[in-house]
């Protein structure tokens, strides 16, 4: 449905403080880019700049061939005509309204714009109907925010910014609300900026990534190159790093706990999760820690995910810091993150075959 | 059967005070509310000046801008033939200034505690400032509006003093219930003013009760 049609060009420069956002890229609409960074990084000022929410100092944005802001010509498009359709981290949802009425709201405002995106398709695709009638005060915050997403919905936006829907949900909350947002953008045809500093939130949603740091685009992509080639540390709060890989579910072993997935011409199992259905690809972030390297294949061994891999790049700091090795397995990138010792004691060159060993994956809830 | 004009003289200025000071308080409580301007401290203290003076200083410059050689009460007699002081006009006009802070610091106070989340959103849903002010700032503040209301009508039913010097004691014109009070008590003439005094007392308590349980009932369905 959505085609690479109009990209969003983002130039600007904004200096709030001692903070400084310098941003220069063309963002490309068709499914979901997120803005990814340590907190402090600048997403949510990215995302509110592009929005009309925050001023920058100079520089241009435009979508397609609308613009909406051009320091140079002194434009700046009011936030309310722009089009964008922004989800907050909070909700905002309208206290002195019921469900309906804040999902009216929206609708009212919007007649005559993208007439694909119907009321009451909406309503079922964000599974509201049972909750029309019911007041803000009574939700949940896994259900305010599926209210937040069926209005900014139907606002009919040309682009929809999502800042960090799920910060500050529960564990439950973050389940139930993933599988909407990683679906119903692409269900209405409309492109994503996806704020978060959650690899692996950004892993199961994203198609691209553009990643943040203390202000300046470091990278900015298809999610897997991006997350293959970069080292997150500095990025991450708990300083982890790793890769994304691709993967397509192939069945589930109830009595053995386990999902089988394909990965090429590998086999891969992961704790049983039944919300994932036959046939659907997914992605899931490996944790460069969880990777171990051997040079033979081991035997009588717990980890059930071995892969035969070539290493592609060895990735040296100095002295003590650990080393990153990038494997590739059929059409993933794996990094692994061992020790300078070990990866002496193994003599790791590139273009050796080795086997890659992936102790626990995780599917981003 | 007492004398119920001062009552309905009353009930009518109260009235014509409230909804017309709602009308200008509403734009001026969103000026404050949300403006950033060096110059919000003195137009909030110029508000707030009508809770400290005395009584009588105010009705004393009103009785000098309004009487008929000044230029407002010159104007408004070429507009209508009538003087502006020691009339029903120039009561409406004290008592306006008199109650200003009563309408504008609750609403002012309402309008603030809807903060910038629900204005963000509005503008994130194509409503234009007008349009959220109307359908999403208004709503939220309800209780604010009440409030302000109620205090401006019940505190013009009770003043005195500006009344007093700006429109005398004329029967039907300008003499209230605070004023008929007074008089009756300068002529002795208790029975009267037990009647009118007491009424009074009802009347604010039941007012401030109204107040107290709708702000209370409020905040509870708010959560």
């Amino acid at each position: 449905m959505s085609g690479p049609a109009e990209p969003l060009s983002v130039r600007l420069g904004l200096i709030r403080r001692a903070f400084c956002l310098r941003v220069d890229e063309a963002i490309p609409l068709a499914g979901i880019t997120a803005v990814f960074g340590p907190s402090g990084s600048g997403k949510t000022t990215l995302l509110r700049a592009i929005a009309g929410l925050e001023r920058p100092d100079e520089g241009k944005i435009a979508l397609g061939s609308t613009v909406w802001f051009d320091s140079a010509a002194k434009t700046d498009m009011k936030p309310y005509r722009r089009g964008a359709g922004y989800m907050f981290q909070g909700a905002r949802l309208f206290e002195h309204l019921d469900v309906r009425g804040n999902l009216a709201f929206a609708e009212k405002r919007s007649q005559g714009e993208n007439d694909v995106i119907r009321f009451d398709d909406v309503v079922e695709a964000t599974g509201l109907s049972a909750l029309l009638d019911r007041s803000i005060d009574g939700l949940s915050g896994g259900e305010r925010q599926r209210v937040a997403l069926a209005r900014t919905l139907l606002a009919r936006p040309r682009l929809l910014l999502l800042d960090e829907p799920l910060t500050g949900l529960d564990r439950t909350s973050r389940r139930e609300i993933l599988p909407y947002l990683r679906d119903v953008p692409a269900r209405f045809g409309l492109p994503a900026l996806y704020v978060s500093h959650d690899i692996e939130e950004v892993s199961a949603l994203a198609d691209r990534v553009l990643v943040l740091s203390d202000g300046d685009v470091v990278a900015h992509g298809e999610i897997g190159d991006v997350i293959a080639s970069l080292d997150l540390a500095p990025l991450m709060a708990d300083g982890h790093t790793g890769s994304v890989i691709e993967a397509r579910v192939t069945g589930h072993d109830a009595a053995r706990g386990v999902t089988r997935l394909r990965l090429g011409e590998h086999a891969l199992s992961l704790p049983l999760d039944t919300r994932l259905s036959n046939g659907q690809p997914v992605r899931l972030f490996v944790n460069a820690s969880d990777v171990a390297l051997a040079t033979v294949r081991p035997e009588g061994i717990s980890i059930r995910n071995i892969l035969p891999a070539r290493v592609s790049a060895i990735i040296a700091g100095d002295g003590a810091t650990p080393v990153d090795v990038l494997v590739e397995a059929d059409a993933a990138t794996i990094r692994a993150r061992i020790t300078r010792a070990a990866a002496e004691d193994l003599g790791l060159v590139e273009g050796q075959a080795v086997f890659a060993l992936v102790k626990t994956m995780s599917f981003a809830d | 059967m007492p004398d119920l004009g001062p009552v309905l003289l009353s009930l009518q200025l109260a009235a014509v005070t409230t909804l017309i000071l709602f009308l200008l308080a509403l734009p001026l409580a969103w000026w404050l509310a949300q403006t950033r301007s060096r110059l919000k401290p003195l137009v909030e203290a110029l508000t707030a000046l009508p809770l400290v003076l005395p009584p009588t200083v105010i009705g004393f410059y009103l009785l000098i801008a309004l009487n008929p050689e000044a230029p407002i009460g010159g104007f408004w007699i070429s507009l209508t033939g009538e003087t502006l002081t020691f009339s029903f006009a120039g009561l409406v006009i004290g008592s306006i200034l008199y109650s200003l802070p009563f309408m504008v610091q609750p609403m002012q106070s309402a309008f603030e505690a809807v903060g910038r989340g629900p204005l963000e959103a509005a503008a994130m849903l194509r409503a234009s400032p007008l349009d959220t002010f109307f359908n999403v700032v208004l709503p939220q503040s309800v209780r604010g509006l009440v409030t302000g209301g109620v205090l401006t009508f019940a505190h013009t039913i009770g003043e005195f003093g500006v009344v007093l010097m700006i429109g005398g004691n004329i029967p039907d014109r300008t003499r209230v219930v605070s004023i008929a009070v007074f008089e009756h008590v300068e002529n002795q003439r208790y029975e009267d003013a037990h009647l009118l005094a007491a009424g009074l007392v009802v009347f604010a308590l039941v007012t401030l009760i109204c107040v107290y349980a709708i702000n209370r009932s409020w905040r509870v369905r708010t959560g």
